[in-house]
């Protein structure tokens, strides 16, 4: 089984703070990966990492079997990766539908010369982008949302357009950042059971920065636990689960409390 | 104002309206060729017919015959009104340029007029003896023959292109203030290389400025004399800088048109919102924040051509600091980012400057001259320094701080485009 995504030896530190540490890190085609750790462990340093909006200090990225860094944001993007944020960022003052279009934007092959003459080939490939388009938004259920701008829309809906945003890019690696934040166990739920059904249609792999730890625990076939730039643990689920070093970065080690305690004394 | 929306609303009794409007206005103009007023009716018979609603082929008609044949035979009874229609022009074309930049990409340029200047200094420098005192006269003579005109409109449009791109290039890094007080900047310094470049080659002719400018040439003279129709050119030129501004007004609105309804424009867009997210969504920044600035700059190099080439004279004062604040300001009444919007606002500011000031100076001067009083006080004993036309750039400054208090979106918008989905 070929790795999709693998990372060797990725250290990055700002300034003084090794954010990351020598992090060894794959995921196989179309599993769900789950990256967890407390606040501060790098995750979303690791994916800014993935996407390009910084280089590491050391370290290797791959992607289907080529490196990645070097690449810009957008050259990864049409290499077939693509993300969500934490704090979403949609464009607020467009549509929703516009918001997906731009998604589409490495995907569109027309030259200036097309759009300002409007070729026949224009009309096309637009109409052919509004017809995918139309697709993702109902894929999202926001089909009845298309002209509405995405900053009026509620908080879920907003977390379902910039998944859907990011599907408009045709990626085969999806980097999620804690997509179910916010939201009701309901509303996790059934996010959860839409990103196993696009795995199969879109023929996904799917990284994920989650909190919720039912979710996590759930869809997850491998679980990395990152603590202070380190991978701590890795493997199934029910193993991360029980390693004693997971509890310890989660819940704290006894002497750490009693320390506590003294100085609070 | 509500009937008036709802009148305009529909088909029938707005084509009526319009027609009348522009019908009644023309009529006035030509019977009384120096009321403001009249002029201004007009104005707002455009304005009538752009919001009206009808046939999309009646509009496009009508608009035709306003601007096309109605306008250049106004502008045959008052010579001013044409040279008032062909700078507003000249500014649409600016402000819709600008916008490109400020309103869709989202990128503060403080500089704009620069590229203006590039433009306007390309064909100034060759359409005159100016080149002779740099270049040997073995090369080449100088001025060029008024037909090279058309080529240095095209070569306009590649040296604004270029200058943008050189603009862009640098700054590409820096968002909001600071892209504002690099852009600032490279406007002065191409006022002031132009003030200056006349040591140790002459190639501006430095604050002396540049004259006389080749005009393009009245290729279509013999064919109106064979018609019989009387042609001078004092009364031919501004006809033909008129209809030169406004074709290319059309283009400019056309191409940005077909940029903002595409890809391209979308991309300009989401920078605008969100640049990290606009990146990581696949648009590639470099590439499309040079584009922007290439196509704003296109736009002003060649009204820079035709702006030489219509004064006959320029010299850096014509592209102070001032000019590019002026743009701005255009853009931001009429609508950040909305085509409509940089039209009217680049109309309104144009005329208020060129029209609405001067005659208020004119009327108060009326006042003083029969010594009217008014609540005690003779006008006649009013300082020549209270004068309206004194005062444009306070009420440019009034004007803005009102804008962003009250509407803040500006004028007319820019809306959103509704997509009808096709349902499966």
């Amino acid at each position: 089984m070929g790795m999709l995504l693998e990372t060797r030896e990725i250290t990055k530190r700002f300034g003084g703070l090794t954010a990351l540490s020598h992090v060894d890190f794959q995921v196989e085609k179309g599993q769900i990966a789950s990256i967890i750790g407390p606040n501060g462990a790098g995750k979303t340093t690791f994916f800014n990492i993935l996407t390009g909006i910084y280089p590491p200090e050391e370290g290797q990225v791959g992607f289907k079997g080529r490196p990645l860094l070097g690449l810009r944001p957008d050259q990864i993007t049409s290499l077939g990766i693509c993300r969500t944020f934490q704090n979403i960022r949609l464009f607020a003052n467009m549509t929703a539908v516009e918001n997906i279009l731009v998604g589409m934007h490495c995907r569109v092959t027309l030259s200036m010369a097309a759009v300002l003459t409007r070729t026949p080939k224009f009309r096309q490939e637009e109409d052919h982008l509004l017809e995918r388009a139309s697709t993702l938004l109902e894929v999202v259920g926001l089909a009845a949302k298309t002209n509405e701008l995405a900053r009026n829309l509620p908080y879920g809906e907003q977390r379902r357009l910039e998944l859907a945003r990011a599907l408009a890019s045709s990626p085969t690696l999806l980097l999620l950042d804690e997509p179910t934040a916010g939201m009701t166990g309901g509303e996790a739920q059934s996010l959860m059971a839409l990103l196993r059904r696009l795995i199969h249609e879109y023929e996904l792999t799917i990284l994920l920065i989650e909190h919720n730890m039912r979710v996590v625990m759930e869809v997850s076939d491998r679980v990395t636990v990152l603590d202070y730039g380190e991978k701590i643990a890795e493997g199934k689920p029910a193993e991360v689960q029980k390693d004693s070093r997971v509890i310890e970065a989660y819940l704290g080690r006894k002497r750490w409390g009693k320390a506590a305690e003294e100085t609070n004394a | 104002m509500g009937w008036l929306a709802a009148l305009l609303n529909r088909p029938g009794p707005a084509t009526g309206l319009v027609v009348a409007v522009i019908g009644l206005s023309s009529y006035s103009v030509a019977h009384f060729p120096r009321s403001f007023w009249a002029f201004l009716l007009f104005q707002a018979s455009i304005l009538l017919l752009y919001f009206a609603r009808m046939a999309p082929w009646l509009k496009l008609s009508l608009g035709a015959l306003t601007l096309g044949i109605l306008m250049p035979i106004l502008g045959t009874i008052n010579g001013y009104y044409l040279e008032v229609a062909t700078q507003v022009g000249i500014f649409v074309a600016l402000a819709l340029g600008l916008n490109i930049v400020v309103g869709l990409a989202g990128l503060l340029d403080l500089g704009y007029v620069a590229f203006y200047a590039v433009g306007a200094y390309t064909w100034a420098i060759f359409g005159s003896p100016q080149a002779s005192k740099f270049i040997p006269e073995t090369l080449a003579r100088f001025p060029l023959g008024g037909e090279w005109f058309f080529v240095f409109l095209i070569l306009g449009v590649s040296v604004g292109a270029t200058t943008g791109v050189l603009l862009g290039l640098p700054v590409l890094r820096l968002r909001g203030d600071y892209l504002a007080i690099v852009t600032l900047g490279f406007g002065e310094v191409i006022r002031v290389l132009a003030n200056n470049l006349d040591k140790p080659i002459n190639l501006t002719n430095g604050p002396k400025g540049i004259t006389p400018i080749v005009r393009p040439p009245l290729f279509f003279q013999p064919l109106l004399e064979a018609l019989g129709i009387p042609s001078a050119p004092t009364v031919l030129y501004p006809l033909y800088f008129y209809f030169l501004v406004l074709l290319i007004v059309g283009a400019v609105i056309l191409v940005n048109r077909r940029m903002e309804d595409s890809h391209i424009g979308r991309a300009w867009e989401a920078i605008r919102e969100d640049e990290v997210a606009a990146q990581a969504m696949g648009v590639p920044l470099v590439r499309m924040k040079l584009l922007a600035f290439a196509c704003g700059a296109s736009f002003a190099g060649a009204m820079g051509v035709i702006f030489s080439a219509k004064q006959v004279f320029i010299n850096p004062e014509s592209f102070t600091f001032l000019e590019s604040i002026g743009v701005l300001t255009m853009i931001i009444l009429g609508g950040m980012g909305s085509i409509p919007g940089a039209i009217l606002g680049a109309t309104v500011v144009t005329v208020l400057n060129l029209q609405a000031l001067k005659s208020l100076s004119l009327w108060l001067n009326e006042l003083r001259n029969a010594g009217v009083t008014i609540l005690g006080y003779n006008l006649a004993n009013l300082p020549t320094q209270l004068e309206p036309a004194k005062y444009e750039r306070m009420i440019f400054g009034l004007i803005l701080i009102l804008m962003m208090i009250f509407r803040p979106q500006g004028i007319l918008p820019a809306r959103r485009r509704m997509r009808e989905l096709g349902s499966k």
